[in-house]
Formats: C-alpha cells, sequence, structure tokens
C-alpha cells in the first residue's frame, strides 16, 4: 500500500461522503458534513486527544498481553499432545461465545477502568493468535521432524530451534488479525461501562446529539487502527523475512 | 572410519495389510551399498524403518548392526531436500544437530567441515542465497557433522543437474570413506558409480547386482560402468533377467 493509494483512497471517500450529504440534504445532527466534522475535531482536539490517548493504551496492552498469552497457549499445544487433545476442542468451544456478551460481565469483574478494557481485548485476540500460530508450529515439513529424529533430537529443542522460527510467518498473520480486533475490543468494553476512552466519547456525544464530535471520535478511532494495522504488518513481514532467511530491513 | 558396523534386515512391511516387500537384506561394514527399484517398491521405507522414522505400515522382523551394538545414535541421515533452515546461517546450519541435542555447537570443527565440502567462502550466508548443488554440500557438510559410523542417503543428488550431481557424487565418496553408507537411489548411473554393492529391491525381495571389479569411485565413461549402468536400465525397465 503506498503512500499515494492511501491518499487518494480518502479524497475518494471523503469525496462520497460529501456527496451523499448534498444528494440527502441530511440534517447537520444526522449526517454532519466532513467540513463539519473535521471543525468539530479541530474545536474538541484536547478531549478527543485525552480519550484517544485511554483507547489506545488499552489496546496496546490488550494487544501485548493477548499476544504473549495466545503464543505460550500456542506452543504449550504444540508440546505437549496431551494438550492439544484436551484443550484445543474447548478453545474451539469458547469461540461459540460471543465476547461482546461477557463484556458487561468483565466491567462487573474488572470495574469501570482500563482493566476491563483491557480483558476484553486480550479475550478477542487470545483465539486469533493461538490458532495462527498454533497452526504454523504444527504445519511443518515433515522432513525436518525427521531429520531431527535422526539426529537424536529432544523435543523442546526441536520446538525452540524449529518449529518456532518456522512458524514466525503464522505468528505475524496472527498479530495483523489481533491488530485489527483489538481496537473493537477495547471500543466495546467502553460502551458497555466506562468514564474514559474514544467509546466512551462516542457514546458521550451521542447522548448530547454532538453528531459531528461522534464523527471525528470515530475518524480517529479508526485511524488509529489503521496506523496500528501498518505498523503491525511492519512487524509481521519483518517475522516472515526472518523466517524465510531474508536479512531485515 | 574405523569400527563401522555392518547391518542386517530380515522382515516383512506391510502397508494396510498389503505386503510391500519380504527382504533380506545385508548392508556390509565401511562399504556404499547403493539400493535401487521402482517407485513405490519400498526403497525409502527401508530405510526410514532402520532409522525409526515412520513407514506408515507394519514391520514384522528384526534388524541389527553386525557388532550387536544399537543403531540409536549411529546413523546419520541425509535426503533428497536439503533441509537447511532458512533463518540460520550455512554454519549454524551445520552444526544444527549439537543444538537439537542441547550440545555447544562445535563452531570450529564445522567450520573446518565448511572447507571441506568447499563452502567455508559462505559460512556466513543464507541458504537462500546459494545454488542447489551449494546447498546439497552443506546438507553433506551438517551430515559429516554428526560424525556417525554409519550414513543414510535417500536420493540426496537426483533433484542437481548432471555436472553438479556427478560432482557431489565425488565429492560424497570421498568425504565419506570408511563409513557403512547405504544410499537410496532411482539412478543406476549413481550406483555404478558409487557401489561396493548394489541391492536391486523388486516385489519379490532383494538380490545383490553383480558391480563392477574396479573399486568404487568409478569414472562415468568407463566401460565397465557403462555396462553395468546399462544391464541395470534394462532389468529396472523389465527388459532383462537378473544377471
Amino acid at each position: 500500500m503506498r503512500l499515494r493509494d492511501i491518499l487518494l483512497a480518502l479524497l475518494i471517500g471523503v469525496g462520497l461522503w460529501q456527496l451523499l450529504v448534498v444528494i440527502t440534504d441530511a440534517p447537520h445532527f444526522i449526517l454532519p458534513s466532513p467540513w463539519r466534522v473535521a471543525q468539530a475535531a479541530w474545536r474538541s482536539r484536547a478531549i478527543i486527544a485525552e480519550n484517544a490517548w485511554v483507547t489506545l493504551t488499552e489496546v496496546l496492552l490488550g494487544l501485548l498481553v493477548g499476544t504473549v498469552l495466545g503464543a505460550l497457549t500456542a506452543i504449550q499445544l504444540a508440546y505437549s499432545r496431551t494438550a492439544e487433545r484436551l484443550v484445543l476442542p474447548i478453545l474451539v468451544f469458547t469461540q461459540a461465545v460471543p465476547v461482546f456478551a461477557l463484556a458487561p460481565l468483565l466491567t462487573l469483574w474488572f470495574g469501570y477502568g482500563m482493566g476491563s478494557k483491557i480483558v476484553m481485548a486480550v479475550l478477542i485476540i487470545y483465539f486469533p493468535v493461538t490458532s495462527a500460530f498454533h497452526d504454523g508450529l504444527v504445519r511443518i515439513d515433515s522432513g525436518y521432524r525427521d531429520l531431527s529424529i535422526s539426529m537424536s533430537a529432544n523435543r523442546w529443542n526441536f520446538l525452540r530451534h524449529i518449529q518456532i522460527p518456522n512458524a514466525l510467518p503464522s505468528l505475524g498473520t496472527g498479530l495483523r488479525l489481533a491488530a485489527v480486533y483489538a481496537p473493537i475490543g477495547a471500543v466495546i468494553g467502553e460502551w458497555v461501562g466506562a468514564s474514559r476512552g474514544l467509546g466512551y466519547l462516542m457514546l458521550l456525544a451521542n447522548g448530547r446529539a454532538k453528531i459531528d464530535l461522534m464523527f471525528a471520535s470515530l475518524i480517529v478511532l479508526a485511524c488509529l487502527t489503521v496506523v496500528l494495522h501498518i505498523l503491525v504488518g511492519l512487524l509481521a513481514t519483518q517475522l516472515t523475512r526472518y523466517a524465510r532467511g531474508i536479512s531485515i530491513t | 572410519m574405523a569400527g563401522s558396523p555392518g547391518i542386517l534386515l530380515r522382515g516383512r512391511h506391510r502397508v494396510d495389510g498389503k505386503l510391500l516387500f519380504d527382504v533380506e537384506l545385508d548392508i556390509p561394514a565401511g562399504r556404499w551399498t547403493c539400493l535401487l527399484g521402482k517407485s513405490g517398491v519400498g526403497k525409502s521405507t527401508i530405510l526410514r524403518l532402520i532409522l525409526g522414522l515412520d513407514t506408515g505400515g507394519d514391520f514384522s522382523g528384526a534388524f541389527h548392526a553386525t557388532d550387536d551394538a544399537p543403531l540409536d545414535g549411529r546413523i546419520s541421515y541425509m535426503a533428497q531436500s536439503d533441509l537447511l533452515l532458512p533463518w540460520l546461517s550455512v554454519l549454524e546450519n551445520v552444526c544444527i544437530g549439537a543444538r537439537l541435542r542441547g550440545q555447544n555447537p562445535g563452531l570450529a570443527r564445522a567450520e573446518r567441515l565448511l572447507d571441506r565440502v568447499g563452502l567455508s567462502r559462505h559460512a556466513a550466508q543464507k541458504p537462500g542465497t546459494l545454488s542447489g548443488g551449494m546447498r546439497q554440500r552443506a546438507a553433506l557438510a551438517r551430515t559429516l557433522f554428526e560424525d556417525r559410523p554409519i550414513v543414510f542417503l535417500d536420493e540426496p543428488f537426483s533433484a542437481l543437474d548432471a555436472g553438479t550431481r556427478a560432482d557431489m557424487q565425488e565429492l560424497a565418496a570421498e568425504v565419506l570413506v570408511g563409513r557403512t553408507v547405504l544410499l537410496v537411489t532411482h539412478d543406476p548411473a549413481e550406483a555404478a558409480r558409487l557401489a561396493d554393492q548394489i541391492t536391486v529391491l523388486t516385489g519379490e525381495g532383494a538380490r545383490n547386482w553383480p558391480v563392477p571389479v574396479t573399486p568404487p569411485l568409478r569414472a562415468i565413461n568407463a566401460p565397465e560402468t557403462l555396462a553395468c549402468q546399462a544391464q541395470l536400465l534394462d532389468y529396472l525397465r523389465g527388459r532383462k533377467a537378473c544377471a
């Protein structure tokens, strides 16, 4: 994705938005124009920045904790056949429970602060990271396994020196998904109960019919997610380059 | 290498209840045995069986080293695919066995082996930057690093171009001298050049094929090599009875 393409897509998006405003002639408290939203964003920049920082912190901590837990689970599942047999079905089963439905419970358990939002983000990214990394760990050229057996390798060293480096591109795939999901988790947590964060600000603006501010918060959230996605994408690319023996740039 | 034992194998192997082979195989100590046969006849299965790898079938019978010591940890293995780890340097790949066993990698010895296979200038490079022939030389150095008296080679040169293959055969013959080598190959020319013993595997069993009287490594264009190769090819194509 080149910068020129991103700017062009942005311009087209804003153009279509403006066109929709003109065609539908919707009142500004239903669909504000891009210019009106830009003005609201500038006017409320301090409050948006403050709340964006809260959401960003929740997302980054959720991403970090979720990735570490997901990666450790995947390694444990790949290391122990018993764990794989017992835990994997449970993990798949838990995915049948919509994480969003747990948000009120998490708020009850972890309070209105950052904790419940971080846990929400962790829960939402844990499975994609675990699943993608585990898939990479077990999907390995059987020749490596044969070679390791002939070399009298022990199981842990095989996992450490061959399976894990070989699965880094898959971990990267999981991270890319996590970067998109983590903000969703944090914002849903904020919607259910919070006194800070972009999700909270959106609800607040909506309640006070400040739709332009709500749009501004939404756009900032989208920008945060896109930047996070790009940065995590760069990290994932480096992981793939490492695993393929291409020098890291 | 002193003390390289031979291997004796007797038994039958079934896959899904169907007999794959019923053989008596005698792999002489300290020599090159080339195992030939049509695809699917079970050449690689024999090798995998002795190595303790999954064969996808049931073996009833026995195999053992001629010195009666266990075979575990005394066989090194080289496959058709070089199996070099792309994220490690060539040098690190050579000593991967030590890392996998949790031992000191012994880089100095790995460097000497790379020098022996002519790759010392490429020690720090990643495998992806090497040609197919160079990669197989690195895999050969990795096999040598294991320093085991028995070496199993499963069509290690079959994916190489003709010139590189001939070079690799010469290098392997030189560096593996004195070890008990079992080479699984499809190529009668390779067997005719390298073998002290040629064993042809068929559905009926394993039978030894007469090898040229000259010792290996034989010249590609030597009359006895060419004759042996031609007769083997005829036999494998079903145009000639066993010699």
